[in-house]
Order: structure tokens, then sequence, then C-alpha cells
């Protein structure tokens, strides 16, 4: 079968792994754009992105990337349509972690052999025509003092970025990852994004993640995890703008007494939607996993939540602990939620909920009679609810970047 | 300060209030009490603007303002205030938080500058101490896991932050015990002045004996049926509301 939206499309330069490459053209071949037929897809239809001739843009510069600089003492990293920018990016790198775009990597260099390709037709795509990526390799008992900051700017018309991310945190590392996914002047533009994680043993490892891009872009990454024991990974998905995202994140937790949190924060309006698609997998015994997702939802934009947990057998004393919550500002806003656990192991602690409702009403009237206008009563009860996964966030940069996107975009000022 | 005249209001097309006539001046403290379901909390809500609630007929002048035709922050900022009978949890949002933005933003209603941190914090220090509502309780969430009586305090101690011209208190009395219920009644005194007048919602006469209403009126069936001076107030609660449904049928 033929995709539409692949004619024409030049094949990577990047030096992966052929057996890779030929199992991504392999589930090229074979297969279509993912339907609402399909479980993993009932929510979000993908069928617009068939649709559109996408083109692999070469601008890869931007005049200033001061607006999309979500901490200013870390070191960064810029890509421009799935392009490195070696001049937006910063020429240090500091010491015990090496650092390098795809583009430069040799031979055998590129070790990306944990993402799912067989009948994943993103990742495939994202793998057969892969712009660039970037390796991060933090060394064994290294400990970042700063964060490390990759921006990915989208630019122009149809412009398609098939982007790596490549990370291997060493044993007993400690390391922040910051990105940030933005839009410039991008009309119908696609980032295609996929992330390969592993986590060393007693390794701790932060992704602060901040998607704003712009109301008809898209975004589909997928993160793959590998936690090794004694390790924790921590990612918070910020997501504020793009018309249509979908973040697959699949942790696999491989190692004993792992600590695994995933926090998501959405506020959408106007036709966006966001669908975050999580799973952990608890494969050994001794583990925790917290997961909280929090969103709102304005206008007729919608949001999809599907986290499952499994929890294999043999896997056990696990606590795994999900939760989202949505809250919808508008009649036409909608949500699907479900939280789902799988759980072979009998010596487990495991909740789950799900709770969608509107603001409380009472709690607005009672905040007006006080003297706060309408809007402001509202402005505090979402950042309220919303609060309780930015309070997750140590990084005060990251948290400022957000309030100020929040400020940008909603007029929402939660100081 | 408040006149209402002929005011009629229903929720979900049922009539509450029938026909209520009262008048509030500077000054003056008014009780006002009622057989469960007569429509007190109702009222207070109506004169708060509460949506939910249709007036279908009558007038409240507020001060020379039409108080009917404003919304709900409008009249508290033009200075009315309601101590809700049931005030509600707001997890999340801090009470100093919200209260130094409704003062801002009454300030700014009145075109006046707005208050620093450090007054702002003088302030909170001054009120809650007036009301003896724990420091740590002032900026935790909005009532959230507060005490029955720690909620109405701190109805007071917002009372107090906000300094209203009349402030309403919907049974802040229930409740409360007897140091409690001390504590809220000298706060009322404490800010009662020429300038501002209060009307007290209650069943129980101990709440008047710290706080000496100029007239009591019986609400009953939706309409000021009865008033008199503070020693109506013992007379009720001895003889209950049965003589005055007597009376009226009279
Ligand atoms: N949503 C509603 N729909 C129908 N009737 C309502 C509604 N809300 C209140 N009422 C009715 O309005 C009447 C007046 O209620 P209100 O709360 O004003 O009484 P109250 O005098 O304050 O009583 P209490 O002393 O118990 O506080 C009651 O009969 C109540 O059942
Ligand atoms: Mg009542």
């Amino acid at each position: 079968m033929k995709i539409a939206m692949l004619e024409g499309l030049a094949p990577t330069s990047i030096l992966l792994d052929e057996k890779e490459l030929n199992s991504a053209q392999e589930t090229l071949a074979t297969n279509q754009l993912p339907t609402t037929r399909m479980e993993a897809w009932k929510y979000t239809r993908v069928a617009k992105l068939g649709k559109t001739k996408y083109v692999l843009s070469e601008d890869d510069t931007v005049s200033s990337i001061d607006t999309y600089k979500i901490s200013s003492s870390a070191t960064t990293f810029v890509f421009v349509n799935g392009h490195f920018s070696e001049e937006l990016s910063s020429d240090e790198i500091p010491e015990g972690v090496s650092i390098s775009p795809l583009s430069a990597c040799m031979e055998g260099e590129i070790d990306s052999t944990n993402l799912v390709l067989e009948g994943e037709l993103f990742n495939a795509l994202n793998t057969a025509f892969l712009t660039d990526g970037i390796l991060i390799d933090v060394d064994a008992k290294t400990t970042l003092e700063q964060p490390i900051q990759i921006l990915h700017i989208l630019k122009g018309e149809a412009s398609l970025s098939n982007f790596k991310t490549i990370i291997h945190a060493g044993d007993f590392s400690k390391a922040e990852i910051i990105q940030g996914f933005f839009a410039e002047d991008a009309d119908k533009a696609f980032a295609n994004v996929t992330s390969e994680i592993r986590i060393g043993q007693n390794a701790f490892l932060t992704i602060n993640k901040v998607q704003y891009e712009a109301e008809n872009t898209s975004h589909i990454s997928t993160e793959q995890v590998d936690q090794g024991k004694d390790s924790t990974f921590t990612i918070n998905t910020i997501t504020l703008n793009g018309g249509l995202v979908r973040n697959n994140l699949n942790i696999a937790v491989i190692g004993e007494n792992c600590t695994t949190n995933l926090n998501g924060a959405y506020l959408l309006k106007g036709k966006q939607h966001i669908d975050n698609h999580t799973v952990v997998d608890h494969k050994v015994p001794n583990c925790n996993s917290n997961e909280l997702y929090k969103g709102v939802i304005d206008e007729s934009a919608t949001a999809v939540f599907n986290g499952k947990v499994f929890v294999r057998k043999d896997a056990q004393k696990i606590n795994a602990f999900q939760s989202n919550g949505n809250v919808l500002m508008s009649d036409n806003a909608s949500v699907n939620s479900k939280p789902e656990l799988e759980i072979y192991a009998d010596d487990v602690k495991c909740s789950h909920g799900s709770t969608t409702g509107q603001l409380d009403e009472e709690a607005v009237f009672y905040l007006r009679a006080r003297g706060l206008s309408e809007k402001s009563a509202r402005k505090l009860m979402v950042s309220a609810f919303i609060g309780d996964v930015l309070d997750k966030i140590e990084n005060e940069d990251v948290l400022n970047f957000t309030h100020k996107l929040l400020k940008d975009r909603f007029a929402w000022d939660f100081e | 300060m408040i006149t209402i005249k002929n005011l009629h209001a229903t929720i979900n097309g049922k009539e509450i209030l029938k026909g209520l006539n009262l008048t509030v001046n500077a000054g003056e403290i008014h009780a006002i009490m009622g057989p469960n379901g007569a429509g007190k909390s109702t009222l207070a809500s109506v004169l708060a603007g509460r949506e939910d609630y249709e007036v279908t007929e009558g007038t409240v002048d507020f001060d020379g303002t039409d108080l009917l035709e404003m919304d709900t922050e409008d009249r508290a900022r033009e200075g009315l205030f309601l101590a809700f009978q049931y005030p509600v949890e707001i997890p999340g949002v801090s009470n100093i938080n919200f209260l130094r933005t409704a003062i801002n933003e009454i300030r700014e209603y009145k075109g006046k500058e707005a208050m620093s941190a450090k007054e702002f914090m003088a302030m909170v220090r001054e009120k809650s101490a007036l009301v003896e509502l724990d420091p740590k309780l002032a900026s935790r969430s909005v009532n959230e896991g507060f005490s029955g009586g720690e909620k109405k305090r701190n109805e007071i101690f917002q009372m107090a932050m906000l300094e209203p011209k009349l402030s309403i208190l919907d049974e802040t009395d229930s409740g409360l015990d007897i140091d409690a219920l001390r504590i809220v009644a000298n706060g009322v005194n404490t800010l009662k002045s020429d300038k501002n007048a209060t009307i007290i919602i209650t069943h129980y006469q101990r709440l008047l004996d710290h706080i000496i209403p100029d007239f009591v009126h019986v609400l009953y069936d939706g309409k000021i049926v009865k008033t008199g001076p503070k020693e109506l107030a013992l007379e009720l609660e001895e003889k209950g509301y049965d003589w005055i449904k007597e009376e009226m049928a009279l």
C-alpha cells in the first residue's frame, strides 16, 4: 500500500542501523495510517495528516530563540524543522556528558533499537525519513549541574520534521532534560518525534517537556523508556498549544526498586485535540509509579487520556497510582478518559481514578460574592486545579516559562 | 442603606419570596428569625445576586443604586457582604491570595490604588487577631478541612478584611461553641459603626445576647410578618412560631 504523504520524500541520510531502516520501510510498505477503528486511535483522527503534502523543509534557522528559551542557564541545542542549528546552540558541552547531533554520528554510533517499528507507522516514518536528532550520553556517576535543553522549532508551510532524541543516563548519574517544541510561521506543519531513553542503575533522569506549537500544527511523539534497577524517572509534559497532539509514553520498568513519575498538564481551546497515551509496564517487583494528568478544556477542544499500567506476573509489591482529572470549560469541550490497570500479580497496591466535570459553580459564586470578577474567579479555580501538576515541576525556570505561556495564550496570570 | 420593596423571587418556578419589605438604615443591626424553609437564605442569596433565583417583582435600593441590576461582584464591590450559611470549600485556592485579589479588584473598581503586600499582611494580622483565627488557617485553602466553627470564623475574618457597608450573616452562629460565639459577636461589634449595618439571620436568641439588635423581624412564608424590639427574639425562642401563625390568621 502507498501512503500519499510519503511521495517525493527523500530517505534519511542519518547513519541508522540497517536492520532498523529495513524494518521501517517494511512497516511503511504494509501499513496504512491508523484509523479510529483501531483501539489505540479510537478518539484521535489522523486522516488529515495523510492528505497533506508535506515537505522536508531545508529551512533550518530562525532569527532568534529568545522567546523559546525555557531555561537561560541550560546547555541548549536548537533544531529547526529537525535540522541542527549549530549557530543557535551552545558551543560548550559540560563535562561528564557527550552530546552530538545524530547527523554528526558515525556508522554504528547510533544505538536506536528500542523503538517498536512493527505496525507503528509514525515510528517507521520517523526512522525511514529521519531529519536529524540528538544523542545525549550522560557518563556514569555524573551529576549534571545544569539541565540540557533541546528546543525544536517548526517553521514554514507543511514542513515535516522527523526528529529523534536518544538519551542514555549512565549508572549513578543524575540529569535533567528540558524539551521545548515551538512553531514559527508554521502552517500545517508536522513534528513527528521519537525518543529512546535508557536509564542506568541508580540513575535519576527528569524530563520537562513543554509543547507550544500552533493551532494548525500536528505533533506526534513516542517516548520509549527502559528503566534499570534503582532508577528514578520523571517526565512532566506540559501541553499548551498544538492543533493535533499525540503523546505516547511507553515506560518499561525492567529493574527492581524503580520509581516512575509521569505528570501531565494540558490546557486547550479552539479546536485543539490532545491525546496522551501512557503505558507503564511493571515487569519486575518492588517498584512505584505515580501518574497525575490534569486538563482544562475550553471552547470546542477535545482531550484524550489513556493510561495503561501493567503489573506482570511475579511483579509483586508494586505501588501504582494513576489519576486523570479534567475540567470542561464549555459545552462544546469534550474528553475521553480511560485509565486501565492490568494486574497479573497478587501482592500489589494499585489505584486509578478519572474525573471529568465543570468548575464548581458554588465556589465561583462564593469568590464573586467577595468582589472577584467572574474571570478572576474562574482563573483562580483553574490555576488551583492545574496547580497540583505544576507543583511537581521542580525547575523554577520551567515553571515560570509555563506561567508566561499561560498568560500569553489564555491571558491567565497565575502568580 | 437598603430598601427592599415587595420582593418576589422564584427558584425553579417555585415562589419563595412573596412580597418582602425591609428597610435597614446605616448604624442599625437587624435580626431576621423564622422557621426552616421560610426563605431567609433565599433573601440573602437574592441580595447577593445568586443567578439560580429569578426576581419576578419588587425593587431593592442599595444606597441609591438599583441592587438587582448589578452583577454579584459589583454588589460586593459596592459594599454588600454575605456570610454564607454553608461556606464552600475551595481546594487549592488560598484564603489570603484570593482575598488580596478581591481587595485589589474592589480598589480598582473604586479607582483606588492597589494595596501593597506589606499593608495587606498587616491587615491580615490585625483582622485574624480580631476574630482569633489562627493565621495558619488564614493562608490555607479556602475552608478546606476547616471545622464548622472555623468556617464561620473565616467568614467573619473575610468580612473584617473587606469592611463592607452592609453585612448579612446567615446563621453564622450555628455550629459555634460559646467561646466562638463570643469571638464572632465581638468581631461584629468592633466593626460596627454609624456608617455600616448588619442583618443577622438566626434561630437563636443567644447570639443576640452578644449583638444587640435594633429590630427583630419574623420572616414567614416569604414575607416579613412581624417586626419588634429585641425582646421579640426571646418571645420567639420561648413560644416558637405558632402564635404568629395564629396572629396572622386573625
Ligand atoms: N433549588 C430549589 N428548588 C426548589 N425549592 C428550593 C430550592 N432551593 C430552595 N428551595 C426551597 O426554598 C425554601 C426556602 O429555603 P431557604 O433556604 O431560603 O430557607 P431558610 O429560611 O433559610 O431555612 P433554614 O432556616 O432551614 O436555613 C425551602 O422550602 C426550600 O426547600
Ligand atoms: Mg437558611
